[in-house]
């Protein structure tokens, strides 16, 4: 009796701690999320004095990319109705990139462009005249749902992101993520942005289909 | 005297090999289970997909603004809300508030501050307007549009 005690192993097998730990982890990644600080940064236009009557803006129609969405979600594009927003980033960058009546300043800009770029310029008499110029304006219902504003507002920063990134060389993610915080991601960005003004225009909602 | 051998021959040192991983998974256990946010959130909150994605490098000058559908609907009916800290407010409050949120900040940061709006996929956009046209009153203009990442696809 006592000979077979002596020979009990009385350690418990660890092998497999590692595993179930990792099993644990593994399973507490997975379900976590974390609180992110991401989203697209908007400038609000400053409030208006009411009593300095608002500067009275002449621009011609063909600079500014009117996107219209009612409160169905529906989109009115440069006076064409559609039912998604697939496709509208292209259109936004062949709108700014136009180039229809450059003036000198812009046809150095244009100059300056890497030849991808260069190529999207149509030249088109009824698009912008050049980048400058050139004006989204999103303007929406009251009852037109978030989601899809942000759809669309979302395209159009991407469509001024591509042609950021496509100038300093970098994939518009790696553009973005550009802390500017350094000399060297601060000359870049500004390289990116150099005589192209991100120009998105929300105009206030009228009162159609919302409360 | 045999016998006495024999009962030296039993290991009694407890294995402390497992040990690293037993501290491991407590400390991963709570740094899951460690709420950061002491404020409850009363509104609904799904937040919406976009691609282009910013992040702000200053996480001191942000402050957020909740809008949705209230959780408890009975309490605060169905009509989205907006919640700032932790109690619901209504429009005109939002240019106090933001001064308060604005007073925090040092000196130098104050034009720096960001409201990142943390916004329900249902809401519609009166309400986001209504919440803007406020932001602009109160000049706080740096607006987050807070959303998760989406894949694009070409």
């Amino acid at each position: 009796m006592a000979r077979k005690k002596g020979r009990m192993s009385q350690e418990v097998n660890s092998g497999s701690m590692a595993d179930i730990a990792f099993l644990l982890l593994i399973f507490f990644l997975v379900t976590t999320t974390i609180a992110s600080d991401k989203g697209i940064l908007n400038i609000l236009p400053p409030k208006l004095d009411p009593n300095v009557p608002p500067p009275d803006i002449k621009k011609n129609e063909r600079n500014i990319f009117n996107i219209l969405i009612n409160a169905n979600d529906d989109l009115l594009v440069e006076g064409e109705y559609r039912r998604t927003a697939d496709g509208l980033d292209k259109e936004m960058k062949e709108f700014i990139l136009n180039f229809g009546e450059p003036n000198e300043e812009a046809v150095a800009l244009f100059n300056t462009l890497p030849a991808s770029l260069q190529a999207v310029a149509q030249r088109r008499p009824e698009s912008s005249d050049h980048p400058k110029e050139a004006v989204i304006s999103i303007k929406t219902n009251r009852g037109t749902s978030y989601e899809k504003f942000l759809e669309v507002f979302d395209l159009a920063k991407k469509a001024y992101f591509d042609i950021y990134a496509e100038r300093v060389n970098l994939t518009a993610d790696q553009y973005r993520g550009l802390s500017g915080e350094d000399e060297a991601t601060k000359a870049l960005q500004d390289k990116g942005k150099e005589g192209i003004p991100m120009a998105i225009s929300i105009a206030e909602p009228d009162k159609i289909g919302g409360n | 005297m045999s016998k006495f051998k024999k009962k030296t021959n039993t290991q009694t040192n407890i294995p402390t090999s497992a040990l690293p991983d037993i501290i491991f998974m407590l400390l991963f256990f709570f740094m899951v289970t460690t709420v950061l946010r002491e404020q409850t959130i009363l509104v609904e909150q799904k937040i919406p997909q976009a691609t282009q994605l910013q992040k702000l490098q200053k996480k001191t000058l942000i402050s957020y603004i909740y809008i949705g559908k209230p959780k408890n609907t009975a309490l605060y009916g169905s009509e989205p809300r907006f919640q700032a800290n932790d109690a619901l407010i209504t429009a005109p409050d939002i240019v106090q508030w933001v001064n308060q949120e604005r007073d925090m900040l040092p000196e130098a940061d104050r034009g720096l501050i960001t409201i990142s709006m943390k916004v329900d996929k249902d809401v519609k956009m009166g309400p986001i307007s209504d919440v803007q046209t406020e932001l602009r009153n109160a000049d706080a203009r740096r607006v987050l549009y807070a959303s998760t990442g989406k894949i694009y696809q070409d």
